[in-house]
């Protein structure tokens, strides 16, 4: 009795070992990655039942304001381009407004500041897990698209942007993202160049980056320049939709 | 599902249909027995198979004693179902809080006042020498499991050590996705479980303390304490203890870990603005996340320790089987 429990004990332990073996093996299995992907879609939809395209992520008072709000991710891009940028205090700096459009545009900063503007107290939730409350100030992207006026066939807007992430032997690139053409047109989705009532500073994305509210902060690509308006994300960077995404990351950022 | 439709099935009554061998639920012989007392004396009734089979099968030798349906099929294959989720969702959480090894109370984190932290030291040459677990400021040293653990034989920092996460390696997209697949998995199994607990009377019959068990409370912890369980007759039922630490896994914390769960998430958050405020705000809802997850972990210990202490066989055979060994004639 004695033995045959210990064999047995000794089988469930292999058993158990095996199988967080299988789990580590699974992440690189095509099927089952393809299955999360699944999930990312479900998980998409699941969301999408309850949170229509004008819901508003909550607002907070400026006494919610963190002391310091945490920058991450690329912190300067560092480019000659940029710095020649940076020297003349964003200038000549343009946001074009392509692909999918009837009116292709090219926005300067003053262009940019002169149109509407929203300001909201929004919180700030990194995929690492942190959050920081901030506030922001730009023109609602809504009303740059409707300006630029979207195709039909139009059903993401991707967002190229000026800080490389070129890892050594690698291609140049550099960041970019996309969103569904429903999240570029929320309300709270704004072409933000103020923090905290001070002109955005380099390491926050200087002179103007994406705030979704609804989205991580990945999704939220700092130093931009140009918005596409494409029907697919297909051989658009690593054809994921955006620089994380390329490295793993989901594509949904709502979770 | 302590409670036996039709009364008890002792071995030695086993009907004819199932053949000489222990049939385990397969047909359900429960239902065939629905309306039946059993009258049998057990105390005199033969042992229906030769102590070397019942060994061989992992069965407790002759005796007086018999067999009781104890779970019901649902409550098994959602037993099982849940546990391999909670492994799961509970490796890959640790894996994906790694990537950010601090909580905070409120709806931002302040990061210079984290409620806990898992951080590293490094020498004056850079490499890493000592991990340390930070408790509302109060350091103490966990290095080689907490902050800083070994990987390939280097001391590295680290929040969780690699054994304790999936994947192993530092890698929050992958984790994420695990995390998230199988917290549908779970959030289902739950909701499958539920239905059938109320439908069934599961819930109300097996699982909700009674004025009896509140009453006998005090000589329950007593008796867990010199490690003395319920016996014979006894043991067909839930004691106190257990129905209020089951109640408790899965009317709060199961309810809890959800729920903050979603609070973290922004889109979700949009459309119920109400989860985050409920819990103090996103960060308190990570650090309350983060606590039921080590409340299901100290569960599973205990839960494993009484499965141990209690008789391991008979009671895994039972969660698996559903037949649960009655041994002696300890009345009520």
């Amino acid at each position: 009795m004695t033995d045959r429990r210990n064999f047995l004990g000794r089988a469930i332990a292999g058993l158990s070992t095996a199988m967080l073996a299988g789990c580590y093996d699974l992440d690189e299995k095509p099927w089952f990655t393809g299955a999360l992907g699944k999930v990312e879609n479900l998980t998409r939809e699941a969301q999408h039942l309850f949170a229509g395209p004008d819901t508003l992520a909550p607002e907070f008072t400026k006494a919610d304001i963190a002391p310091v709000f945490r920058a991450n991710g690329s912190l300067d891009p560092g480019t000659p381009e940029y710095k020649v940028h940076q020297a003349n205090g964003f200038r000549d700096w343009r946001v074009t407004v392509s692909g999918l459009v009837d009116h292709p545009l090219s926005l300067s900063m003053d262009q940019i500041r002169a149109m509407p503007q929203r300001t909201q107290i929004t919180r700030h939730d990194c995929v690492e897990g942190w959050s920081c409350i901030g506030e922001w100030s730009g023109p609602q992207l809504a009303l740059v698209l409707a300006a630029a006026a979207p195709r039909a066939k139009a059903k993401y807007a991707v967002f190229y942007c000026a800080d490389p992430m070129t890892a050594e032997g690698d291609p140049d690139h550099y960041y970019y993202e996309s969103l569904e053409l429903s999240e570029a047109m929320h309300p709270q989705t704004i072409l933000a160049h103020r923090l905290n009532g001070q002109i955005l500073d380099v390491p926050h994305g200087a002179p103007v980056r994406l705030r979704a509210e609804r989205q991580l902060g990945y999704k939220q690509p700092k130093y931009l320049q140009r918005i596409v308006l494409t029907g697919t994300l297909d051989g658009i960077g690593g054809g994921k939709g955006g620089y994380w995404e390329d490295q793993g990351y989901t594509w949904y950022g709502g979770i | 599902m302590l409670r036996m439709r039709g009364g008890a099935w002792p071995v030695a009554e086993i009907p004819a249909g199932c053949g000489n061998q222990l049939s385990f639920g397969a047909n359900d012989p429960v239902n065939a027995l629905q309306g039946t007392v059993v009258t049998t004396d057990v105390e005199k009734s033969p042992p229906y198979l030769p102590d070397r089979a019942r060994t061989a099968l992992g069965l407790t030798p002759s005796g007086p004693h018999y067999f009781f349906y104890r779970h019901r099929a649902w409550v098994r294959v959602a037993h099982w179902v849940n546990a391999l989720c909670l492994a799961i969702l509970l490796m890959s959480g640790l894996n994906i809080f790694n990537a950010h090894p601090a909580l905070y109370w409120g709806d931002g984190s302040n990061f210079q006042r984290p409620l806990l932290m898992l951080g590293a030291y490094a020498d004056e040459f850079g490499m890493v020498d000592r991990g340390v677990t930070a408790i509302g400021g109060h350091e103490f040293s966990t290095t080689g499991v907490l902050g800083a653990s070994k990987i390939d034989g280097q001391l590295t920092a680290r929040g969780f050590p690699s054994w304790a996460t999936l994947p192993g390696p530092n890698w929050l997209a992958m984790a994420r996705q695990w995390h998230f697949a199988f917290a549908w998995i779970l959030v289902l199994n739950a909701i499958g479980f539920i239905a059938y607990g109320l439908w069934s009377r599961h819930f109300i019959r097996d699982l909700a303390p009674t004025r009896r068990d509140i009453a006998h409370l005090g000589r329950e912890i007593a008796d867990h304490a010199r490690l003395k369980f319920p016996r014979g007759e006894k043991a067909k039922h839930y004691n106190g203890l257990q129905k209020l630490a089951y109640c408790a896994v899965i009317f709060v914390a199961g309810p809890l870990i959800v729920m903050t769960g979603l609070a973290m998430s922004p889109t979700l958050d949009a459309a119920f603005p109400f989860l985050p405020w409920l819990f103090g705000g996103r960060q308190s809802a990570r650090a309350i996340h983060f606590l039921c997850a080590f409340s299901f972990f100290g569960f599973f210990i205990v839960h494993i320790a009484m499965v141990i202490l209690s008789g391991s066989w008979n009671n895994l055979r039972s969660m698996v089987t559903g037949w649960y060994a009655i041994k002696g004639r300890g009345h009520d």
